[in-house]
């Protein structure tokens, strides 16, 4: 009971967050990136909720629009390392031998190299962008999968379903994917929760570092980064978009809580 | 097996990971697409200048021949020099150590001053409130961004409190100490929660342990167990922690310097982005990357010296 009050209660927060993102237009009139250089860093009015920042753009309305490209880019550059990651780990898993030896080899170097140095070094390659930043964490996110799911088939494919279905002649596919699949990607489903927000963290980073999302499209990272020289004024230019990742986190953390406690029934 | 083999075992797991390191940090140069002079020279490029650079890139060569001139510069320790200054890579990266090195001690010093007590005063009744708030910390502690608590530091501690600087490394010693405060309290605070959790969770596997029982049995008190029978391997889990997450810990670094303008390693990554100086982000991305690996052989052998059963299996 209490499991599944967790997951609706992170569910729900993150539900409002998704919907406000794609309702923006509808919350707020304001363009997230015109500027008006006559109301440069207001503080809160009637019009304006959160005030202006430094070139008076409207601090609300990049909040909501920022969610847009946070939590999509967040969700997408988690999607294509799970594919990878668990795909890998169920052919490692079940085939062994050499295939699985020179994977586990390359597992063992990409964790070596630190995420943000990586992600750094792939800016400098690919250019500051959204692509980029989902090449890196691409590069460096699918080895949590792997690992997770080919422990998962190590153990499962001792399993007597696992025998019965071999001896039954079953295709190799058919095993992988109907009888395997399904009983080895649960932690790698919970762990996925968890890397959103990482990845979200990565996307943040980045754009303070000025090598994300560029400007002038509001995002979370780039906003903070805006926000620190006027700190001691605007103490919320900086604050609010930081909150806001701290609440996805939040959120994302009580449905991983919510989907173990499921799990473990 | 003994604690020589399995030395031996691991340095020779090493190797693959080593080659795969100098592959990928090799290959960064050629993933720039076109021809990377051209990129690098950007609005300068004239075609003599592009073969002088392609040239001095080595890149006009066999690849073959590229990847061992490439290893051959990494034993010469000189990781290549800088398109900038001419320096070789590695003494750049030398010279800027002792900041990031302070850092990284700093860091990981807060953050056991604060993981500790947490985690004794949660493990310390399972289940009571106090357990139920330290295990939330980690809840919202691991969403933080680096570079949002960071911030968060600077304008509570830097200026609503102008208790310590923020910005800069200073000259002298103390200068130093003060300067660093921040950024490590920022770290503290990112390795914290990480800690606490592992932490927490060895604390009550341990207290669960058989020598724990006989302890009590012979009529020891709760404080002396918790102190000096739990807390000793407590930390041991830690230090194994803490090696798991160098990476991470690594990474952050880069970030932290950033924020509070520290002329560590990561800034001269950073700055190096911007001069588009690749030597530099090779060098730099290699290095960190044999930190990890040599922090995370360090880890597995102490943990290995320290309990005899890791190397047995």
């Amino acid at each position: 009971m209490k499991s599944i009050k967790t997951f609706y209660l992170g569910a729900g927060i993150l539900g409002l967050l998704v919907m406000a993102a794609i309702f923006a237009p509808l919350i707020t009139s304001f363009d997230p990136t015109e500027q008006d250089l006559m109301q440069t860093l207001s503080a809160p009015t009637s019009a304006h909720w959160l005030g202006t920042d430094a070139l008076g753009r409207d601090v609300f309305s990049r909040l909501i629009y920022g969610a847009r490209i946070d939590l999509t880019i967040g969700v997408l550059a988690v999607l294509l390392p799970f594919i990878i990651g668990v795909s890998l780990g169920l052919l490692t898993g079940w085939f062994g031998g050499r295939f699985d030896s020179l994977v586990m080899r390359v597992v063992d170097t990409v964790i070596a190299f630190p995420f943000y140095v990586l992600a750094i070094a792939l800016v400098f390659i690919f250019g500051p962008g959204v692509k980029s930043i989902i090449v890196a964490i691409t590069l460096v996110g699918w080895v949590a999968y792997c690992r997770i799911v080919r422990a998962n088939v190590l153990v499962a494919k001792e399993l007597d379903y696992v025998h019965a279905a071999k001896l039954t002649g079953l295709p190799i596919g058919r095993i992988l994917r109907r009888h395997l699949l399904p009983n080895v990607i649960s932690q790698a489903i919970v762990f996925s929760m968890s890397d959103i927000v990482l990845s979200i963290l990565a996307i943040v980073s980045l754009g303070y570092l000025g090598l994300g999302v560029p400007i002038p499209t509001a995002e979370w990272g780039s906003m903070i980064q805006e926000g620190q020289p006027y700190i001691l004024q605007q103490w919320w230019l900086a604050t609010i978009p930081g909150f806001m990742v701290v609440i996805v986190g939040f959120a994302l953390s009580l449905i991983g809580d919510g989907l173990v406690a499921r799990l473990e029934r | 097996m003994s604690y020589l083999t399995y030395t031996g075992r691991r340095l020779i797991q090493m190797l693959p990971v080593l080659f795969g390191i100098s592959v990928a940090v090799f290959t960064i140069v050629h993933l720039i697409p076109g021809d990377p002079a051209d990129v690098l020279l950007g609005q300068n490029a004239t075609p003599d200048r592009i073969k002088l650079i392609n040239h001095q890139l080595g890149i006009d060569r066999p690849i073959l021949i590229q990847y061992i001139n490439f290893i051959r510069e990494i034993f010469h320790g000189s990781l290549g020099f800088s398109f900038d200054n001419k320096e070789p890579v590695a003494k750049l990266i030398l010279g800027r150590l002792p900041e990031t090195g302070m850092l990284l001690t700093g860091g990981i010093f807060l953050s056991i001053l604060i993981a500790l007590p947490l985690a004794i005063l949660a493990a310390s009744k399972r289940g009571a409130l106090r357990d139920q708030l330290v295990r939330a910390i980690p809840i919202i502690g691991l969403g933080m961004p680096q570079v949002w608590i960071g911030v968060m530091l600077i304008l509570l501690l830097g200026l609503k409190f102008p208790l310590f600087p923020v910005s800069g490394f200073g000259d002298t010693f103390l200068q130093h100490l003060r300067s660093i405060f921040l950024p490590s309290l920022t770290i503290a605070i990112l390795l914290s929660p990480i800690l606490i959790r592992s932490l927490r969770a060895s604390m009550l596997e341990i207290l669960d342990s058989d020598y724990v029982l006989t302890a009590r049995a012979k009529g020891i008190s709760q404080t002396r167990i918790t102190f000096v029978h739990v807390l000793r391997n407590a930390v041991i889990a830690s230090v194994t922690v803490l090696g798991i997450n160098i990476a991470y810990l690594v990474g952050s670094l880069v970030i932290v310097e950033r924020v509070f303008v520290i002329p560590g390693t990561g800034s001269l990554m950073i700055d190096a982005i911007a001069k588009r100086d690749y030597p530099i982000v090779q060098g730099v991305t290699l290095y960190f990357a044999l930190v990890v690996v040599v922090v995370n052989l360090l880890t597995d052998l102490i943990h290995a010296a320290l309990d005899p059963r890791v190397a047995l299996k």
